[in-house]
């Protein structure tokens, strides 16, 4: 009888139910679409991170992000980290932002990615056009289908320069956003060193390290910090977490994404109560009846509880659908907005949390009900 | 304050247990300057098996009384015991057990639930009381059949007549087979038919199914149906009857009178 009467005191108003859902689903999208760009932005800024092969990462002090390593480190780091025990392979990485000349007269930045993948550096991610093998032909490169009108080039075969450097579009990756909106331009370590100004060089902005499976990655952190003066060794959470507060923290977008989601929660929690509120407040008559017939206090908070559970739930499935709707439409966007099955179970939780917490102040209503009011009628 | 104290009410023709019962209840209600003594100190006792009307002019204390015995308030001073429990220390959760336990209510406006059914607005009577499933609902729809609504079972009440309503409101009142049952002018917002109607099917409970039935009522027309009258007047009570064998009605005699005829 809880439920029955809880929906159907719910659903008797159809004009503050309707209230109600509009102020929860607007909750829904806007906490959705705030933390999808949270997330989508955190992907963008780790995907380089996430996809090498490296348990450790060497790289000048201070460094700041991918994008953002700092002065190039000699081959001496390098060297010293291979000589280190348990350390099985050291890959260099350059990593760079350059200036891209578009053919048709203008520039750009870009992050100038310089790999050889089968050392097991970074990968281009998702190649869609082209293979590894094509970007290693001469003055080509790999860029990603979203950037191409930003570059000012049509597609495979296009040239542009980076630098005072030729380059020839030889291959394309699909969904590698940058969060700087600099496009990441990958191509091989030699053809990288060139056009950062290094060419014939062992320069390096990373040294990726793998180590071997039966070693402990921390025992082989310290020796290597032992070893190398003047570099930092991070693991790929810390560089990760770096790279992070880097760009979301300290550039203050980060604090904006999540104070939308935050002012999301607090609107549609205001609204919930407000409604909530008045819903009880219209049925305070039959509340009073209830105490009357004997119902425990907690009986008549479960009846509120429930119309508060209902609302969220139905509230939570009209915001997902709008929130997915706008998920699939922002996938062909410089910056995509992100959904997991976590951010899918995260809002749910949020959304009965909400809807709980507007229930306090109709259930202290409630409380302070005299029964003897039923006589007064 | 000076207390009046009224005469103790006659002692019950049968030998029967008290459900009920209420020793120097005072009610002060208000404060400061505007505190109104609505109870003057009121004795009264209920037994099974019988209908009582407690009768009297507009703010002669009914209602308060009926709310007093309904442990919805409490007494600024005396004592009420319900079958055997004083009610004097309990706390306001306490109370709602007791009345859970042992009280029925019927209300003048009825207060049914307008988004429940005949069906769903008795069951919500046992739901609090912890009583669900199968048995419940059959429990409800034999005692709708009983009070004449077994074709309406489904019906919401803004689909019900007043009659039909305030007859829902009986069902909800005596489903969990309380001791006493306490209605508030149930038959105010009904015609003669219907008022006629309510007052029968609450001597029938009384009486067949011996439970103790309070009826607060200053309509004359449910006299014929009471075993017993109780005057209030100004916050005492000033008179009581007994229906004698073979009347049709109790035999009313106003104490008041009576006491100012000695004098």
């Amino acid at each position: 009888m809880i439920f029955t009467l809880a929906f159907r005191n719910l659903f008797h108003d159809r004009v503050r139910l309707t209230v109600t859902l509009v102020g929860i689903l607007f909750s829904i999208v806007l906490v959705a679409v705030q933390l999808g760009l949270y997330l989508g932005a955190s992907r963008m800024i780790t995907a380089n991170i996430d996809h090498a092969d490296a348990d450790l990462w060497v790289m000048p002090f201070g460094a700041k992000s991918f994008e953002d390593g700092g002065m190039l480190m000699g081959s001496r780091e390098r060297h010293q980290a291979l000589a280190t025990e348990g350390v099985a392979r050291v890959t260099p990485l350059v990593v760079r932002f350059q200036e891209w000349r578009k053919p048709a007269g203008g520039s750009t930045r870009v992050v100038v990615v310089g790999t050889d993948a089968e050392e097991g550096a970074v990968e281009p991610l998702s190649l869609t056009t082209g293979t590894w093998e094509d970007i290693k032909a001469p003055d080509s490169i790999a860029v990603d289908s979203t950037y191409l009108k930003d570059l000012g080039v049509d597609g495979i075969g296009s040239t542009a320069q980076i630098g005072n450097g030729r380059v020839k579009v030889g291959a394309l990756t699909s969904g590698i956003r940058s969060f700087t909106q600099s496009p990441y331009v990958y191509m091989p370590l030699s053809r990288a060193r060139s056009l950062v100004g290094a060419p014939g060089s062992d320069l390096a902005t990373f040294h990726l390290v793998k180590v071997y499976p039966d070693q402990d990655i921390e025992k082989v952190r310290n020796n290597l910090l032992s070893r190398l003066e003047g570099a930092e060794v991070l693991t790929k959470a810390e560089f990760r977490q770096r790279s992070l507060r880097q760009w979301l923290f300290r550039t203050g977008a980060g604090v904006a994404l999540i104070g939308g989601a935050l002012l999301g929660i607090l609107v549609g929690t205001v609204i919930v109560a407000q409604t909530l509120y008045s819903s009880t407040k219209d049925h305070i008559n039959e509340f009073a009846t209830l105490r009357a017939l004997g119902s425990s206090s907690g009986y008549i908070h479960k009846v509120i509880l429930t119309q508060a559970g209902l609302s969220a739930v139905i509230g939570y499935l009209l915001g997902m659908v709008l929130a997915l709707l706008i998920v699939l439409a922002s996938q062909s966007t410089p910056l995509p907005i992100v959904m997991t099955p976590q951010l899918a179970a995260g809002l749910f939780t949020v959304t009965v949390f909400m809807c709980a917490i507007s229930a306090v102040s109709a259930i202290v209503k409630v409380t302070k009900i005299d029964p003897a009011t039923v006589f007064s009628r | 304050m000076t207390k009046k104290k009224t005469e103790a009410p006659a002692a019950p023709e049968k030998n029967q247990e008290t459900v009920l019962a209420a020793t120097g209840i005072v009610k002060e209600l208000g404060r400061g300057a505007g505190t109104v003594m609505a109870l003057k100190g009121v004795d009264l006792r209920l037994v099974p098996g019988e209908l009582t009307l407690l009768m009297g002019p507009s703010g002669s204390g009914k209602t308060t009384l009926l709310s007093i015995l309904g442990c919805i308030m409490s007494p600024t001073e005396g004592e009420l015991s319900i079958a055997g429990t004083n009610t004097a220390k309990l706390s306001p959760d306490e109370l709602a057990v007791l009345r859970r336990d042992h009280i029925g209510f019927i209300f003048q406006s009825y207060n049914l639930f307008p988004t429940l059914s005949a069906l769903e607005n008795v069951r919500i009577a046992l739901d609090v009381r912890g009583q669900k499933g199968y048995e419940a609902a059959r429990r409800c729809e034999e005692v709708l059949r009983e009070v004449g609504l077994g074709q309406r079972l489904r019906n919401f009440p803004g689909n019900l007549s007043g009659g039909e309503q305030q007859r829902v409101a009986v069902a909800r009142a005596i489903v969990s087979s309380p001791l006493i049952v306490l209605a508030d002018e149930p038959t105010a917002a009904l015609d003669g038919e219907n008022g006629n109607a309510v007052m029968e099917l609450l001597a029938r409970i009384a009486h067949e199914q011996d439970r103790s039935v309070l009826a607060v009522t200053h309509d004359p027309r449910t006299l014929p149906f009471a075993d017993r009258v109780v005057r209030i007047e100004d916050g005492l009570i000033v008179g009581e009857e007994r229906r004698p064998e073979g009347l049709d009605a109790p035999e009313i005699t106003d104490l008041t009178k009576r006491r100012k005829a000695h004098a």
